[in-house]
């Protein structure tokens, strides 16, 4: 089973690091807010490290990832 | 299923010589055999999204004892298929909700009425309780008054803490009372309680056989008699507009399915069969079964601007690509309404970016209705930016935008 991270955008307010931080999965729209897909996006294993890291940093708690490993959160 | 037209509301005793009897469902095999004559009928939900009603309860009969919620929101404010339906039978939609209850093994149905017709639900209700008719506990709470305030997790909040916003978390995980819940629009509960007790094979009697059965409309705009009606799905459009009287002037296009719906061309539309599958190619549902009339003389790009700027409004303001996105894609519709003319390639990039975003369809809706408008109404565009518009009547009915 893949991994996958997610937004929750009612707990998202456009803070910025996560496409900062991991640009390759996470792309920001006009107003600022993480572009990830409905279902979330599959995360490839070189970057898993990276995603973890991106969802711990998220100052909103926004950020989720499913699915093969956790994040322990 | 009488809706619409006639008087007041139906009385329980009225109710049970005109329908029969409503079975009981106690036991385990009986109702395994009623959930599957359910899946049998082909019934869906008919508040827009028709989610096949068959698995929605085979889920709630299969975990915790849930609370059953009759959703009659209809926060869609060109709408009146549901506020009709409870008014003119509102015993109909207690009798579906009893069944769900039964069915789930549930003890509480809440119904969560329209305003305009709470009293009458009420008092429904309150006529069951005197003859001693159910053993399911009946509640009635007033709905709220937001668009957004009827999508089901939005529902349960509202119930749950008095905010009428969605939370993106499935209604079935987290109901009122700590319960899971299963809400369901009261059209739909409406039509439980007659597959109940006629069975599937009179359900499908009508209908198409992917869509079976029958569907309360909502028809207004350029049509003699603007009405709540009941067709069979799958019955085509022209006909439709005829049970309200027919087009009263030259039709320019149709809004189909809701303020999140589609235009469609009204030449194109008048011989398609009013389905899901008979609108898929124009990019159009049945939606919550809305059909507006837009005549020759309003201007698709203004009304269009008009809902846009008011379902901005009713963002619940919990998600930033709605909050900001829907503002924005409102101040394009608005600037191409009036002739200052946008950056065309820069609205698609909006719409792109807030379409299935966010956590809720309210926004995918939106957008929905918008490129829609882009297909149908763009080529207006010029000529508003020329200084000339095509309108002289507004059509669609919409609420003064709330300010922020």
């Amino acid at each position: 089973m893949t991994t996958r991270i997610r937004v929750d955008f009612i707990a998202c307010d456009g803070r910025g690091l996560c496409a900062e931080m991991l640009p390759e999965l996470i792309a920001m729209d006009d107003w600022g807010f993480p572009i990830i897909g409905d279902d979330g996006e599959s995360v490839p294993s070189h970057l898993l490290a990276d995603a973890r890291v991106t969802v711990r940093a998220c100052p909103r708690l926004a950020l989720s990832m499913s699915g093969g490993e956790t994040t322990g959160r | 299923m009488p809706a619409g037209r006639g008087d007041g509301p139906v009385s329980l005793a009225a109710h049970l010589i005109r329908y029969g009897a409503l079975p009981c469902f106690r036991g385990r095999a009986q109702r395994d055999a009623m959930i599957a004559e359910v899946e049998a009928a082909g019934l869906t939900g008919r508040g827009g999204a028709a989610f096949p009603t068959a698995r929605k309860l085979a889920a709630a009969a299969g975990g915790r004892r849930p609370v059953v919620v009759g959703n009659g929101t209809e926060g869609e404010p060109a709408s009146a298929k549901d506020k009709a339906l409870m008014a003119r039978s509102p015993q109909l939609v207690l009798d579906g909700a009893v069944v769900a209850a039964e069915l789930t093994g549930a003890a509480e149905a809440v119904i969560v009425a329209h305003r305009d017709v709470r009293e009458i639900i009420d008092q429904a209700a309150a006529e069951r309780r005197g003859a001693g008719f159910d053993q399911v506990r009946i509640s009635v709470r007033i709905a709220s008054d937001r668009f957004a305030g009827g999508e089901s997790s939005a529902v349960v909040h509202w119930l749950k803490r008095g905010v009428p916003a969605p939370t993106g978390r499935p209604a079935r995980q987290a109901g009122p009372y700590g319960a899971p819940a299963l809400v369901q629009n009261v059209e739909t509960l409406g039509h439980l309680a007659l597959i109940a007790r006629y069975g599937a094979t009179w359900f499908r009697s009508v209908g198409t056989s992917a869509e079976p059965g029958s569907m309360l409309v909502t028809i207004l705009g350029a049509v003699r008699m603007p009405c709540v009606t009941e067709i069979a799905i799958g019955t085509p459009v022209g006909h439709i507009l005829d049970l309200a009287g027919g087009p009263s002037a030259p039709l320019r296009a149709l809004l189909l399915g809701g303020y999140s719906g589609a235009w469609v061309p009204a030449a194109e539309a008048m011989g398609r069969p009013f389905s899901a599958r008979g609108l898929e190619d124009l990019g159009a549902t049945p939606g919550a079964g809305l059909i507006v009339a837009l005549p020759a003389t309003a201007c698709g790009l203004r009304e269009t601007a008009r809902v846009i700027r008011y379902l901005a409004s009713e963002s619940a303001g919990q998600c930033g690509p709605c909050v900001f996105g829907l503002g924005a894609i409102a101040a394009d519709a608005e600037r191409l309404a009036d002739g200052r003319g946008t950056d065309l390639g820069k609205l698609r990039r909006w719409l792109d970016q807030v379409d299935g975003r966010g956590a809720c369809g309210h926004p995918a809706g939106a957008v929905r209705l918008v490129r829609s408008a882009l297909r149908v109404f763009g080529a207006e565009s010029a000529q508003h930016a020329a200084g000339w518009c095509c309108g002289t009547d507004q059509v669609l009915p919409v609420p003064f935008p709330r300010s922020r």
